[in-house]
């Protein structure tokens, strides 16, 4: 780890405006430690937001919730208020981490943490998305990386499960940019393949914060994960799906892309909002439409079929 | 120079910012119940509470610690007088070598923090973060049941 300063700013409005590409913002820091461990990123200071005023609350809101930026995962995994109106989002979190990250990780920087692709994360590997050229997964090993987009430039998979949750409930964050502007942004469009100019996940510029999250209810969605243990592994596959108010369903899949991936192709096989055996089968079947596994992963796509089944059947 | 509370006791520490506090913990204040392995959260045997919660304190910085009561397990015992939890571990033989105790302990006491009368399946969810390379699992579950069967509170 290299030296930096760490500074507390007390008033969160006036924390964006100090941040540049080398001054960045620490939360539960679950992610951001372990990259400045390996040297991946070297800023020359952080600013904590736990020190400031940045949101902490669960508020209820017309048609859901909204959750402050700094609340942790666990406080969503124990509130039975969310548990109940909010399944798909609590239940991903529950099955994210361990208790000990849960009670450190936040909601906002759960959304915002890099892949875990063990090319990426080797300090002494310059990957594509570490600046670098060329993809070392795509001809190595990459049985957990991704199954569908694999021709772009990287083939990491998004590492969180609730953002995968959180794009199938149509939920949105709030952001804080440099110059005092607010603006509201859909995870689905916060969280975007990475490009040649833009080396991350996510659209955000350095000077932006996340102050909220908020999310529509839907008491009837769910997240399910597979893992290659019982718990404390990221998402080999992971499903969320989830009946918005007017009667959509949205199905969005974790671990299968660079970011979440709505499964397009399995919700237009659903045809109508019944939810019978029949569309159910019907989409799982086209869950993996257009997915182009690599060498060592076509392990994904029974896994993908079976989640969304699995899903499906427990929202009808 | 920065004072941190362990154990109920101020410390004052001169430590860069990039000091972790489980290195600060173990080097600077000779605390080294709480163990060094991965360094990277992925084994859990360097668990302590934060203001009641369970941490992976590899994965904290020190300077981010002012003002929080951390509590390592060395300060859990009264005296002769163990908590419920770790007299569970002893009476259910629930650790073979021990590095990965300290670390289960604590992270049962912070789920009993968090509910006092946390019951079975709470308390082996609490573990679920912390690996045993000797595999003492069975009667890590053990204790667990047996601390929801006898207490309701009794964290220290």
């Amino acid at each position: 780890m290299t030296p930096f300063d760490y500074q507390r700013i007390p008033e969160a409005a006036a924390v964006p405006a100090q941040l540049t590409p080398t001054v960045r913002p620490l939360a539960g820091g679950t992610d951001l430690l372990t990259r400045l461990k390996a040297c991946l990123d070297r800023p020359d200071a952080l600013v904590d937001l736990k020190a400031s005023d940045l949101g902490r609350a669960i508020d209820r809101v017309d048609g859901g919730w909204r959750l402050g930026a700094l609340v942790t995962l666990s406080r969503i995994q124990h509130h039975p208020g969310l548990r109940a109106d909010v399944p798909a989002l609590a239940e991903a979190v529950s099955q994210a981490a361990t208790p000990q990250l849960r009670n450190r990780a936040t909601i906002a920087g759960n959304l915002l943490q890099r892949p875990r692709c063990w090319y990426f994360r080797n300090e002494r590997v310059q990957c594509w998305l570490a600046g670098g050229e060329g993809c070392p997964a795509r001809s190595g090993r990459n049985e957990h990386h991704a199954v569908f987009d694999t021709d772009g430039p990287c083939v990491a998979t998004h590492p969180s499960d609730p953002a995968a949750a959180l794009v199938a409930l149509g939920a949105t964050v709030t952001v804080l940019d440099g110059g005092g502007g607010e603006r509201e942004l859909a995870v689905a469009d916060l969280l975007v393949p990475p490009t040649d100019e833009r080396r991350v996940e996510h659209v955000l510029a350095a000077d932006d914060v996340i102050t909220a999250v908020t999310v529509p209810s839907a008491p009837r969605s769910t997240y399910l994960k597979a893992m290659d243990r019982a718990v404390w592994a990221f998402a080999l596959v992971g499903v969320a799906a989830a009946v918005s108010a007017d009667g959509e369903v949205r199905l969005v899949a974790s671990g299968v892309a660079n970011t979440p991936w709505r499964l397009a192709g399995a919700e237009a096989a659903l045809a109508g909002p019944g939810l019978t055996p029949e569309a159910i089968d019907r989409a799982a079947a086209a869950a993996t439409d257009g997915a182009a596994p690599l060498a060592e992963n076509g392990y994904k796509l029974p896994l993908l079929r079976t989640l969304t089944h699995r899903a499906l059947t427990a929202v009808a | 120079m920065l004072t941190l509370t362990v154990n109920g006791q101020p410390h004052p520490v001169a430590v860069e910012p990039r000091r972790i506090l489980l290195d600060v913990l173990r080097r600077d204040l000779g605390l080294t119940g709480t163990k060094e392995v991965c360094e990277m959260g992925n084994c859990g045997a360097c668990t302590v509470l934060l203001d009641d919660e369970a941490v992976y304190s590899c994965l904290v910085l020190a300077v981010e610690c002012e003002a929080q009561e951390i509590e390592t397990v060395e300060g859990l015992a009264r005296g002769q007088e163990l908590t419920a939890v770790q007299e569970a571990f002893v009476a259910c033989d629930a650790l073979q070598c021990g590095f990965c105790t300290p670390g289960q302990i604590l992270s049962m006491e912070g789920a009993l923090r968090r509910r006092p009368d946390a019951d079975e399946a709470a308390l082996t969810e609490a573990v679920t973060g912390n690996l045993c390379r000797c595999g003492a699992y069975r009667n890590i579950v053990a204790a667990a049941g047996r601390v929801a069967a006898t207490s309701s509170g009794g964290a220290g």
